[in-house]
């Protein structure tokens, strides 16, 4: 018998210390039972949702990759026309994947014509559901399978896409970023976002178990040290305007967050690895610097 | 005509609670509640969302479904939770 009150129901089939179901259970335990779910594919999706079950105790929809925001729109647009839209929520939950790469077009979209709905990217930095390709999320030197460190490669090549900024250049009346290891203020934004009129965007950094390679208890304790290093800002932009950053207390070195992970391994062993942990810690730096953290 | 359109995958909501998870567990996490100070913590960290709140304000592991990940234990501010082998 299941005794729990949450809305995102056990049994699903979720990585033990999984980070995405974290994120559901928060954004579910923020917005309450009065809100519609859209979920393009992902490990959020196939996890929770293996047919003929469902985790969900709200109602919820499977979109593709690429209409996510174009289907919540949709439901905005329906609840309108019927009459119906009252305070109930609509809220769109991509992968960094689905939202960073390949959802971008229609999220930019539905940004643009201004339907009210949240948007909220759980960003686990590549396609996990399918073995660790490198995204848009991607951090700098981190190793995937499409990306792998070796004898002519340090990893991936490319910074993470500046996502939020992307978002708030639409014009969104609210964006945020927050981190699962922060539960209360995850759901703060999130409960937030959801209550502003207008498309709202919240980018939730998630650490994966799976595809960093670290013991599936450790997933709370990565995303702290990724905000404590400067490495994961935390902050609100309400109307353009930075309205609230999460101060850190004791910055740490960003060796401490690389060295705990399976993904940046190689650069403890690798010739230059020293220079390019001196640029990941430069990337820390100018976070701490430009958002005052 | 209409009658052949498939109307697409409708599931019951929370039907996910017939898959008891906890048959994943290698380690299970035991309650020290002399320690525990019933911050709620390990509640609120717990992936499975199978910790649950009883009566005394203690908090009880639904052994249904937990998969043993030990994020409870590890972000236990007082070491209330601790992990051991689990034999079946």
């Amino acid at each position: 018998m299941n005794k729990t009150t949450e809305l995102f129901a056990p049994g699903h089939r979720g990585c033990a210390g999984c980070c995405d179901a974290l994120a559901a259970k928060f954004m579910l335990k923020a917005v309450g039972e009065n809100c519609i779910v859209v979920t393009p594919t992902g490990c959020l999706e196939v996890f929770s949702t293996p047919f003929p079950e469902s985790a969900w105790n709200v109602p919820w929809i499977h979109s593709l990759f690429e209409n996510t925001a174009a289907v919540a729109s949709g439901i905005e647009a329906a609840l309108k026309a019927l009459g119906r839209k009252n305070d109930t929520k609509i809220m769109a939950i991509g992968g960094d994947g689905a939202t960073i790469d390949i959802g971008i077009r229609g999220l930019s979209g539905a940004f643009e014509r201004g339907h009210d709905f949240t948007y909220v990217c759980v960003d686990n930095e590549a396609y996990m559901n399918t073995g660790v390709q490198r995204s848009g999320g991607t951090p700098f030197a981190a190793t995937t399978t499409t990306t792998p460190a070796g004898k002519a490669s340090f990893g991936n090549l490319r910074p993470k896409k500046n996502m939020p900024q992307i978002m708030l250049a639409h014009g969104s009346p609210y964006v945020a970023t927050t981190s699962i290891a922060y539960p209360k203020d995850m759901m703060r934004k999130v409960k937030k976002a959801t209550e502003i009129t207008g498309p709202t965007y919240v980018h939730v950094h998630a650490p994966c178990t799976t595809g960093w390679g670290f013991d599936g208890s450790k997933t709370i304790e990565l995303g702290r040290l990724a905000v404590q290093t400067a490495l994961w800002p935390m902050m609100e932009i309400e109307n353009g305007d930075i309205t609230g950053v999460h101060k850190i207390r004791n910055k740490r070195p960003v060796e401490e967050y690389l060295k705990a992970q399976k993904r940046f391994k190689h650069l403890f062993s690798i010739p230059d690895g020293a220079e390019i942990i001196k640029k990941i810690q430069e990337l820390a730096d100018w976070n701490a610097d430009q958002y005052d953290l | 005509m209409s009658s052949k359109l498939c109307i697409g995958g409708i599931v019951e909501p929370g039907s996910t609670v017939i898959n008891k998870t906890g048959s994943w567990r290698t380690f299970k996490p035991i309650y020290h509640h002399e320690k525990c100070i019933k911050c709620g913590i390990c509640e609120l960290s717990c992936p499975e969302s199978c910790i649950i709140k009883t009566e005394d304000g203690y908090y009880e592991i639904d052994y249904d479904y937990c998969k043993g990940c030990g994020i409870c234990s590890n972000e236990c501010p007082r070491e209330t939770i601790e992990m051991v082998l689990e034999e079946k």
